[in-house]
């Protein structure tokens, strides 16, 4: 059973700051992690390479130092990594990145699945997950919170809804997004860890995976961000007045009419 | 301070770091209430192979030496010293097949300690015999093939936990300190049992419990080293293991120390954090100093021992005791600055100054140490003359 793990390089949260001006993250001077939730779909894929054999490839696009993240991935129990990384991959959304990692999935093939996140919490889309699965034209399910059985042709998975969940059985080869119920990420050992830094991680570019120049990195993104802002709370105080009986009264039925209870 | 370790060295450190931000700090409140033995953390280390740093790769450990346990330590330490102590009294059980056993020994013990699937413990102590280990009663009496062992040992860290243990008993009262013999004993073994397990001030993660023996026979291929080599070969373990609790009581002191510059800085009095006044600044300083000096004597230690010197017993003394006298100034210290809220539950201080304790008594007392110490010393100025 071979799967394949995304993963994605982001700053860590306790350091990151917006940029006041450009409203966008400040990438630059902070420590980066692994995204959080591809922890999960790392632990994932090596647990289910322990226990039905194959290997495990992690996969990530992004600058050179995404290599420290694939490194983590090995040091936690994946066989392989594979950096797709191109100055003209620069700046790429969703789309261009689904396209890149697809193809760089395709070009590693023979597996039956691929784990992703359910987003990375920088860009917060939980879109490159299924844009992977559209490109290979492969069937996908997100936000998975448990793999209930799985073969090498199907497997049947748990798919988290907002007061439930859902039971899927899904063909092999797929592609799943999990959500942080699904397990919990194991420490990685010092021999993992001595693997991890002797590791040989495979890198490609734009053409090596015979992607189209011409609709790379931003200028071949069709999502253009024309402004970033934070929205603006508006709330409204009321002081009840008169009794603490009255305001009660007056407090439950105004609570009534806003159907808050 | 930079010590130069070498990657390794940090990867190691670092990942007892993690293990100890994610895994123990979190429980160590409930462990110290609770008293319950630790094994989901020593599972975790286990499994992220911090259980055989010190172990010779022949024996599936890491290949690293006695500073490499050291770091381990001081590290989980700094969250909770039971969880510490636990780990350490594993190595504490180890040591003595490590630095006597036969080549069959090592193969049948060690790479299960060095894989943390078992625990190891040490049983010197008795009743009668504390910092006079020679005053023990626990005999062990040659009878063919076998030794059979009768008696009680008495505050035994990992007691009940542990799958080895590694004991010294009276083989000939007639030699004294000569007539001690070291034996591996095995859980399970008929007539090794376990008495209650010890209601403690502090490292209450711990599990320390006696060792009971009515008439237990081991195999005579269980017998450390030769006969009569007992109490040598306790000596010389506790001379390599002395350094961990340096690093236990060093992981206390340092723990101490971030949470009383933390607090300080947030606490206000009089209008302003109390971190500016003077007197809570030189207190902060003279926490730091000390437990700088501490760390260097320690990894100076360490580094002798792994460098294969051959009399280390007045360096490994000198650690533990600066180290863990620091330990129990700094705790005290660290409560203060905290102030009557470092006297509550609710702050990791108070225990640190619980756990602080133990580091001056157990693996030789403080006292003990000063008298190795001036004994060494003695000797060698006699030499030279
Ligand atoms: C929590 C805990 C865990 C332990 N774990 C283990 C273990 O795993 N294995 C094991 O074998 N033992 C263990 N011990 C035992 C520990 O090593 C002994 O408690 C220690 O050696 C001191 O012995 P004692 O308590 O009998 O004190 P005593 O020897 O009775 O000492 C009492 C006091 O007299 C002083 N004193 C004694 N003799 C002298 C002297 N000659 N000169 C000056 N002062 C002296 C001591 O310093 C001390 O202050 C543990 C103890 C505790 C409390």
């Amino acid at each position: 059973m071979n799967v394949i793990v995304c993963v994605k390089q982001v700053p860590d949260p306790a350091e990151a700051k917006i940029d006041k001006e450009t409203k966008t993250i400040v990438r630059e001077g902070v420590t980066n992690i692994t995204n959080p939730f591809d922890m999960y779909g790392i632990e994932e894929g090596v647990r289910i390479k322990e226990k039905n054999g194959g290997k495990v490839t992690a996969v990530s696009m992004g600058p050179p130092q995404s290599e420290k993240c694939l490194r983590e991935a090995i040091a936690m129990g994946a066989d392989e990594a594979i950096l797709v990384s191109d100055r003209a991959l620069a700046g790429s959304d969703t789309l261009v990145t689904a396209t890149a990692l697809a193809a760089a999935i395709d070009k590693v093939g023979d597996y039956h699945l691929i784990i992703c996140g359910r987003e990375a919490i920088d860009g917060d889309t939980g879109q490159t997950g299924p844009g992977i699965a559209e490109r290979l034209g492969i069937p996908h399910v997100t936000y998975v919170q448990k793999i209930r059985e799985i073969s090498e042709d199907k497997m049947i998975v748990e798919r988290m809804i907002e007061d439930g969940y859902q039971v899927i059985e899904v063909k092999l080869p797929a592609l799943i997004t999990v959500v942080k119920d699904i397990n919990e990420p194991r420490i990685p050992s010092l021999r993992g860890m001595m693997k991890a830094k002797k590791a040989n991680i495979i890198t490609m570019n734009a053409q090596d995976l015979s992607l189209d120049p011409d609709n790379l990195g931003l200028k071949g993104s069709p999502t253009q961000v024309i402004r970033q802002f934070t929205p603006e709370i508006v709330r409204k105080g009321e002081v009840l007045e008169g009794e603490p009986t009255e305001q009660a009264a007056v407090l439950v039925s105004k609570l009534l009419q806003t159907r808050v209870v | 301070m930079e010590y130069f370790l070498t990657e390794e060295q940090e990867m190691i450190r670092d990942l007892a770091r993690k293990i100890a931000k994610e895994k123990v700090e979190p429980v160590a409140a409930e462990l110290d209430e609770t008293g319950e033995f630790p094994w989901e953390i020593l599972n975790v280390l286990a499994e992220s192979d911090l259980c055989g740093v010190y172990i010779p790769e022949e024996y599936g450990g890491f290949g690293g030496g006695v500073l490499e346990q050291c770091l381990v330590v001081e590290e989980l330490s700094k969250a909770c010293s039971g969880v510490a102590v636990s780990y350490a009294a594993s190595g504490l059980g180890s040591f003595p097949i490590l630095l006597f056993g036969t080549e069959e020994q090592k193969q049948k013990y060690i790479p299960s300690v060095a894989s943390g699937k078992s625990l190891a413990a040490f049983g010197l102590t008795e009743a009668n015999a504390g910092s006079d280990a020679g005053a023990m009663e626990t005999t062990a009496v040659k009878d063919g093939d076998h030794y059979i062992l009768n008696g009680t040992k008495q505050w035994i860290t990992n007691g009940g936990e542990a799958d080895i243990y590694t004991v010294i008993a009276v083989t000939d009262k007639t030699k004294g300190s000569r007539g001690n013999s070291a034996f591996i004993v095995e859980k399970g073994t008929p007539g090794f049992t376990f008495g209650k397990k010890e209601n403690k001030m502090g490292i209450r993660a711990s599990t320390t419990r006696e060792l009971i023996f009515q008439d237990c026979r081991i195999p005579k291929e269980n017998l450390l080293g030769r006969e009569g080599m007992g109490f040598i070969v306790a000596m010389k373990t506790l001379d390599v293991t002395r350094p961990g609790i340096a690093a236990q009581a060093l992981g206390i002191a340092s723990g101490a120390l971030e949470a009383a510059l933390n607090y300080a800085r947030e606490r206000r009095q009089f209008g302003q954090p109390i971190a500016s006044f003077q007197a809570i600044q030189h207190m902060l300083a003279d926490m730091a100093i000390q437990i700088e000096a501490a760390r260097a004597l320690l990894y100076s230690t360490a580094r002798m021992i792994d460098s294969g010197a051959k009399n280390y017993s007045k360096e490994s003394s000198m650690c533990k005791v600066l180290a863990s006298d620091v330990a129990m100034k700094v705790t005290v210290d660290a409560v203060q600055i905290f102030g009557g809220y470092g006297y509550m539950k609710e702050y990791p201080v108070e225990k640190m100054m619980r756990d602080a304790k133990i580091t001056q008594i157990y693996e030789g007392t403080n006292q003990i140490q000063r008298n190795i110490i001036a004994l060494e010393m003695i000797k060698e100025a006699a030499r030279k003359r």
